[in-house]
């Protein structure tokens, strides 16, 4: 992936099995969220082929690689501020269905049913997420760590195959850090799904992770299990700079 | 089956209150022409207002065309009635004058409709690519351009202007339509599409992540609103019976954004009331009609320091009867 002159992601390769959580890792600028807009839809790689269940994805619009089965969430916090909890999820959810317009303006009888599965749906999923006590509440009114959880009870209501998440971990503390990780392993015992994850809590990263991938102005300088990827002196290096 | 009730009971109402103001169901009271006609045309601002929150206040693009497809409207139904009216009525020559006049503005407003959808969807394609500030800028050009096309369409009149046409609109039709605007408006907001709608508003980027197609949601929200502004049109030729380019400059978009910014972008009770309360402001002030526009500007600026969302705001006008929740300062976060 080049911006211009500036190869931002280059020769990446990296493959994530359904069940598997891969943590993606490197300092500031090394193309970390370039990878996950990549990979979603938001650029365009200037060469390389991405396939998802066997079928390339290069070139479809976010919209549409969601609907294929890839969430994500977003390092800055993108939640719908106005609306409620449970709206939030709903829209997510609503990827799934296939109520039109005509049939909302009319009230027909699938209209109805569709929203009530998807309420009961969405309910349970807040609950899942520890967030029911929320549901009404107006996004932008919750607290921090929620307003994170939210973000993945919203990426999971879409019923993905492949989740994506960008730094969860930022600006939480210790504790919450750690509750995040039991999170992230029990979405994915209990889903089955793989897991990308990018973060810079190292203690998160090395927690949960079985593959560790290290990028470096975009190139891959070391991919393995995390007791390895510590031990690694390139990546020693790229993070407290060399002698 | 309610709403078919429902239907029902707001038909009755309006034909009821239709014979009232006109002076046929109580002898010696009736509303005096000037009101009746206030009335009718605040009924046609409520559909435009309504139609335009569908856009600017629920997805919010802001849009500052909306003059444009109410003049397509106006002048296609007002061209088909004027040429085609005859051939239309034949078709319903079995039944009575009156219905025979019903049918015909059910056509015309349909025709009306239809060719201020498909205006909507060819502006809506390309334009609705922009954000904010460029949105507005595009869409205020198309109108525009729609205005200065109709002035060199000799066939209606150009810049003379079209009359002739029957006085087929009235109260009940006016407002059956404001009716069935709100509702249906109110049922989009309401549903898993308007979800959607106002989640593109909230954040686009989000909206797209979460599967939603939004250049599809964008441009459907933007064709059924160019549709309704379509009827308005429509309504409104047929009610005062004249059209004249100049009525769809882009002054009149500004307008309709008035009536929905005072009233509350993303309320639909509030363009309802932003509406009224233009029409209402604009026929008070007439006696100071060289400072009306100065007046307008200076209530709309205290509206933006006092009340910034519009005076209803995000809310609908009920939810100030309900009791207010108040939104408990949350926990500090539950184990996850």
């Amino acid at each position: 992936m080049r911006f211009g002159g500036l190869v931002a992601v280059k020769d990446l390769d990296l493959s994530i099995e359904p069940g598997q959580l891969y943590g993606l890792i490197g300092p500031n600028g090394a193309g970390k969220t370039t990878v996950f807009n990549v990979i979603t839809g938001v650029y365009r790689p200037t060469s390389g082929e991405i396939s998802f269940k066997d079928q390339p994805i290069v070139g479809e619009r976010s919209g549409k690689i969601t609907r294929r089965g890839i969430a994500r969430t977003f390092q800055n916090i993108r939640l719908f501020g106005e609306m409620t909890v449970l709206e939030n999820v709903k829209v997510a959810s609503d990827c799934r269905q296939t109520a039109d317009l005509a049939s909302a303006v009319f009230r027909t009888p699938a209209h109805h049913s569709e929203e009530k599965r998807v309420d009961l749906q969405d309910r349970e999923l807040l609950k899942i997420f520890h967030l029911e006590q929320f549901a009404d509440e107006k996004a932008k009114n919750l607290p921090y760590g929620s307003q994170r959880r939210l973000e993945i009870a919203r990426a999971m209501a879409t019923l993905p195959r492949l989740l994506l998440l960008d730094e969860p971990a930022a600006g939480m503390n210790p504790q919450e850090a750690r509750q995040l990780m039991d999170l992230i392993r029990w979405v994915r015992d209990r889903f089955g799904m793989g897991i990308l994850l990018v973060e810079h809590n190292m203690k998160v990263v090395m927690g949960v992770c079985e593959t560790v991938h290290v990028l470096d102005y975009g190139a891959t300088i070391a991919v393995g299990p995390p007791a390895e990827i510590q031990r690694n002196p390139k990546v020693i290096e790229a993070y407290l700079g060399g002698a | 089956m309610k709403a078919l009730v429902r239907a029902v009971v707001v038909i009755g109402a309006l034909f009821l209150l239709d014979s009232l103001l006109a002076g046929n169901l109580v002898p010696g009271v009736s509303l005096s022409p000037y009101f009746l006609q206030i009335l009718c045309l605040a009924g046609i601002n409520i559909i435009l207002a309504v139609s335009l929150n569908l856009i600017n206040g629920f997805t919010g693009q802001f849009s500052i065309g909306h003059a444009g497809f109410m003049a397509i409207g106006a002048y296609v139904s007002a061209y088909l009635s004027i040429t085609e009216g005859d051939r239309i009525r034949a078709v319903f020559s079995f039944a009575p004058a009156s219905v025979q006049d019903s049918a015909l503005l059910l056509v015309i407003l349909g025709a009306g409709a239809f060719a201020a959808a498909i205006a909507g969807f060819l502006v809506g394609v390309p334009s609705l690519r922009l954000r904010g500030d460029y949105l507005a800028i595009v869409t205020l050009g198309f109108g525009e351009i729609i205005r200065v096309f109709i002035v060199n369409i000799d066939a209606v009149g150009g810049a003379r202007g079209l009359g002739g046409m029957p006085r087929l609109a009235n109260f009940f039709w006016i407002y059956l339509f404001a009716a069935a605007t709100v509702a249906a408006v109110t049922r989009i907001v309401n549903s898993s599409f308007g979800r959607t709608l106002v989640a593109i508003r909230e954040d686009e980027i989000a909206a797209e992540a979460m599967g939603v197609n939004t250049t599809r949601h964008k441009v459907l929200s933007f064709v059924v609103s160019s549709a309704m502004a379509g009827v308005a049109g429509g309504l409104f030729a047929h009610y005062l019976m004249y059209l004249h380019p100049n009525s769809f400059t882009f002054l009149k978009s500004f307008e309709i954004i008035i009536m929905i910014v005072i009233g509350g972008l993303g309320s639909i009770t509030g363009s309802v009331l932003g509406a009224v309360l233009y029409i209402v402001l604009t026929e008070g002030l007439r006696e100071f009609a060289q400072y009306r526009m100065v007046l307008f500007s200076l209530l709309l600026v205290v509206i933006m320091i006092v009340r910034p969302g519009g005076i209803l705001g995000h809310r609908e006008l009920w939810s100030f009867f309900t009791r207010r929740r108040r939104v408990e300062p949350a926990p500090p976060a539950v184990t996850g």
